[in-house]
């Protein structure tokens, strides 16, 4: 009784006309929207590329978790966790790279914890998961000192030559460092599900482990270093947000993007690219929401009662995109077979 | 004396027990090479389980295994593969999404690096295809394909990895008689090539047809071993059962009467919304027994449950004694006399986590002297329970059991008792026997049969062509939603039958006709 979409692998056969038009539909509006306000544009652009790096990291951890079998609705969890304790890293040590990895680590033992509930403990995932984000709000709340400084953020490192071209430029080529990972990790991740034996493994375990058992693939260790680079990931981009973006923490800073991820793995049908079209259009929520707050003087008179709604209102902005755009393409995704089954022989 | 072929596998005193059942206790088995060993067997005896441990799914309490006479542990299945051990699983291990490609090297991957190389995979499949002329695409996925398609790719996996030692766990079990004559082939050519095999059934007649020897397996025993030549259908079923059975079912002369059930040109649409069953028409009358003959999966299923209210009826009409009936509610249709043993008894029979008792007023909890009101009256229900409890011989510790407690033979006949404990003007059975014992199995079949002889309209659904053959008084042949042919039970053949059922045409106008003496004399001939 189950939907037989095409999960398992982006549609790889027919040429996907729809994403074309959509992409091509837009890449005209921004253009024109460029020629009309150079400067808007290109920030409302910029900002939605670093608005939506937390958000694809967080998704790429839910889809290495979940293509494995394991629910993981902890990334919320594991990335405020992660963004906390990097930031510690990063006033004791003062050294941003030191820290980054220091994130990372945070991550990956999250997820270790992760997986050690529910795979070799078989506590319910959901359970486990919500463990791990009602710990991370609590223990990060507990310790979090005011008044810690740090000795800056990471910044941007513009490419030499690419970073010229308009529009893309300075949206694509000078970002900072997580950012450019968060890129090239779609591209790594993408190759390793679907084009490495490793890949083949992890959906069989996540479709079939049965299958996968037969085979002579260890089923749960396929699943533990899964769910540990998943939570590697959301380290990431717990990372990003205080070593990157904020430059240091507040209390619950993730806000959230840990469930949007998940959202937007959804959409994206558990496929990386599939995942950054859902972070982009999150992202570039979140960026018009804070142009408009931030030119509320300049609108146009005919959009100037936008400029008169409490920015609240506003703010909101993104979720409810978020839940619309979820609400109007979920139907129709479906996740991998075995999600949220422990796999036990005998 | 010549010496005997080399010992390949050999398992000595292997026990296995599990939570409240002992699957294995002191099993031995040799097997040689190039030989086929039979494990025979009713459902629960054991035969996987044994199987599960030569191939390192489960681990043994006690004993060995040796591997061409040495002793091995063997801890998981990476291990029987290395060792030359595949196995064909009783629920294929083929993931749905996956290319049959895929499916093959998932484990054996081959590339270059980490990179996956489908290309050498391809050609590998193709090779082995053509040699033992397994028919599959590599390219195609494997949710796409017949189970006779994913049989033989879950034999190229063992094949691709080099097995020469193959167990096929019950692999005849979804197939046609003409599918089963083609794995024969396969297993001989198989044979043919050195390798050896384990072929388990619980169908006695395979067993004589292409083992060398036999070994029966009872409650977790070997209660003998013996050869085809020394062994008969009759000698073999005694072993199995541990009693003398009856293989033939008794059954009197058909009296039909009115017509109960008709369907005028039913389609039916599946889950994806593709139609499933393609004009169906046909009359089950008071007092006989319609079984409809066909591989799993040609529509049955789909065409038994919008009968009985639980799935749209597309087009057509279905009337039960003359009122329509098309797309009303299961309630309402089983009120007006309509038993149900449906296909899947763990998912739509059963109410599994409820007890005994409950699970025998599901269809009438709602009325007097179960229910006063809105209130439930316990004591008519337990008092009811334990009345069918003993006249079905349901084998349960008491009414108030879980009925997930009871073993699937008892499962099924909560459900037959159930269904019959009220007047039934038509029974609608859908693999009645699928998976229990023989003694179970007996029972249902009189039962079938009574109620045809109270007067009751039966339509029987069933993969077992034997079980088709042995209880109808007419046979309809389903292939691609469609009934194909209808045919006189008395007259029909399994020859006949298999290949109406692999989609052939009628070739013999006259066998069609159902000389069964009523009107109207329903002779379809579909498909054309
Ligand atoms: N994983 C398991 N856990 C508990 N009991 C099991 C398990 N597998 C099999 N059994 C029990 O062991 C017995 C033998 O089962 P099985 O080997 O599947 O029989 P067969 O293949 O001959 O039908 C049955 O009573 C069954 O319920
Ligand atoms: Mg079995």
């Amino acid at each position: 009784m189950q939907i037989t979409d095409t999960l398992a692998r982006p549609s790889a056969a027919r040429i996907p006309w729809v994403t074309i038009g959509v992409w091509g539909g837009l890449a005209i509006l921004v253009l024109v929207a460029y020629l009309r306000a150079p400067q808007a544009t290109t920030a409302v652009l910029t900002s939605t590329i670093r608005q939506s790096t937390p958000i694809i990291l967080g998704a790429l951890a839910g889809i290495m978790c979940e293509r494995s079998g394991v629910i993981n609705i902890g990334i919320e969890g594991m990335m405020l966790i992660s963004a906390f304790l990097g930031f510690l890293f990063n006033v004791w040590t003062g050294d941003l790279l030191l820290a980054t990895m220091g994130a990372l680590l945070v991550g990956a033992a999250v997820g270790a914890f992760h997986a050690v509930m529910s795979i070799t403990l078989k506590v319910d995932q959901i359970i486990a998961g919500t463990v791990i984000n009602i710990l991370a709000v609590g223990l990060t709340g507990y310790f979090y000192q005011q008044g810690l400084t740090t000795r800056g953020k990471l910044a941007p490192v513009s490419i030499p030559v690419l970073a010229d071209i308009p529009i893309i430029g300075p949206v694509f080529f000078s970002n900072p460092p997580i950012t450019y990972a968060s890129l090239i990790l779609i591209v790594v991740i993408h190759v390793i599900l679907f084009r490495t034996a490793w890949g083949l493994r992890t959906r069989a375990v996540g479709e079939h482990p049965a299958a996968a058992d037969t085979v002579g693939i260890a089923v749960n260790r396929v699943r533990y270093i899964n769910v540990i680079i998943g939570g590697m990931l959301a380290g990431l981009a717990g990372g990003f947000l205080t070593l990157e973006s904020v430059g240091s923490f507040e209390r619950n800073m993730t806000n959230g993007r840990g469930f949007v991820s998940l959202a937007v793995m959804i959409f994206g049908k558990w496929t990386p690219f599939g995942a950054w079209g859902g972070s982009l259009l999150f992202g570039f929520a979140n960026a018009l929401q804070s142009q408009i707050q931030f030119l509320k003087n300049q609108l146009p008179p005919w959009l100037a009662w936008i400029g008169d709604l409490p920015p609240q209102f506003i703010g909101m902005l993104p979720y409810v995109l978020t839940i619309a755009v979820l609400a109007g393409f979920v139907g129709r995704a479906r996740p991998p077979a075995a999600i949220g089954k422990v796999y036990e022989k005998e | 004396m010549t010496a005997e072929p080399e010992i390949v596998l050999e398992a000595r005193n292997i026990t296995k027990r599990f939570p409240g059942v002992v699957a294995n206790e002191n099993v031995s088995l040799k097997l040689h090479r190039g030989e086929v060993l039979a494990l025979l067997g009713e459902n629960g005896a054991g035969k996987t389980t044994l199987m599960n441990i030569l191939y390192g799914l489960y681990h043994q309490d006690s004993g060995e295994v040796l591997i061409r006479g040495e002793p091995v542990r063997i801890s998981s299945p990476s291990e029987s593969i290395k060792r030359g051990i595949g196995m064909v699983h009783q629920h294929f291990m083929l993931v749905p999404v996956f290319t049959v490609a895929e499916n093959i090297i998932l484990g054996a991957e081959t590339g270059n690096g980490p990179f996956l190389d489908l290309k050498v995979a391809r050609q590998r499949i193709r090779e082995l295809s053509r040699q033992y002329h397994l028919d599959v695409d590599p390219d195609a996925y494997v949710k796409d394909l017949s189970v006779g398609q994913q049989q033989r790719v879950e034999i190229i996996k063992a094949l691709y990895r080099n097995a020469d030692i193959l167990i096929l766990d019950e692999p005849t079990a979804v197939l046609t008689p003409q599918e089963t004559e083609e794995l024969f082939a396969i297993i001989r050519s198989l044979t043919a090539r050195g390798a050896s095999v384990i072929f388990i059934s619980h169908k006695l007649k395979e067993a004589l047809a292409i083992a060398d020897r036999i070994m029966v397996l009872r409650r977790g025993r070997v209660v003998g071993e013996t050869t085809p030549r020394e062994a008969t259908e009759r000698s073999l079923a005694e072993m199995m059962v541990g009693r003398s059975v009856m293989l033939e079912v008794e059954k009197g002369e058909a009296h039909p009467g009115a017509p109960v059930l008709t369907l005028e040109n039913v389609t039916v649409l599946d889950d994806r919304g593709q139609q499933v069953v393609n004009g169906v028409s046909l009359e089950v009358h008071a007092g006989e027994i319609l079984g409809i003959a066909g591989v799993q999966g040609n529509g049955q299923t789909e065409l038994v449950e919008a009968i009985t209210g639980l799935r749209p009826v597309h087009s057509g009409r279905v009337r039960i004694n003359g009122r329509d009936v098309t797309n009303a509610s299961p309630r309402r249709i089983s009120e007006t006399g309509c038993a149900h043993v449906p296909e899947d008894r763990q998912e739509d029979g059963l109410v599994l986590t409820y007890t005994v008792a409950d699970n025998l007023v599901l269809n009438t909890y709602y009325t007097p002297p179960f229910a006063h009101g809105i209130v439930r009256d316990d004591r008519a229900i337990l008092d009811h329970a334990n009345r069918l409890i003993e006249r079905y011989d349901v084998r349960t510790p008491g009414a108030l059991t879980l009925v997930s407690a009871l073993s699937g033979g008892n499962k099924q006949k909560v459900i037959i008792a159930r269904e019959l404990s009220r007047e039934v003007r038509l029974l609608i059975a859908a693999q009645p026997t699928r998976g229990i014992d023989v003694g179970s199995i007996e029972f249902i079949h009189q039962q079938i049969i009574a109620e045809r002889d109270r007067g009751a309209a039966v339509l029987l659904v069933s993969a077992e062509l034997d079980e088709i053959m042995a209880l109808s008084d007419r046979i309809a042949v389903m292939y691609h939603g469609r009934i194909v042919a209808t045919l006189p039970a008395a007259s029909a053949t399994r020859e006949e039958l298999g290949l109406l059922m692999a989609g052939a045409q009628p070739v013999n106008a006259a066998s069609e006709l159902a000389t069964d003496g009523h009107e109207p004399v329903n002779v379809q001939r579909r498909g054309v």
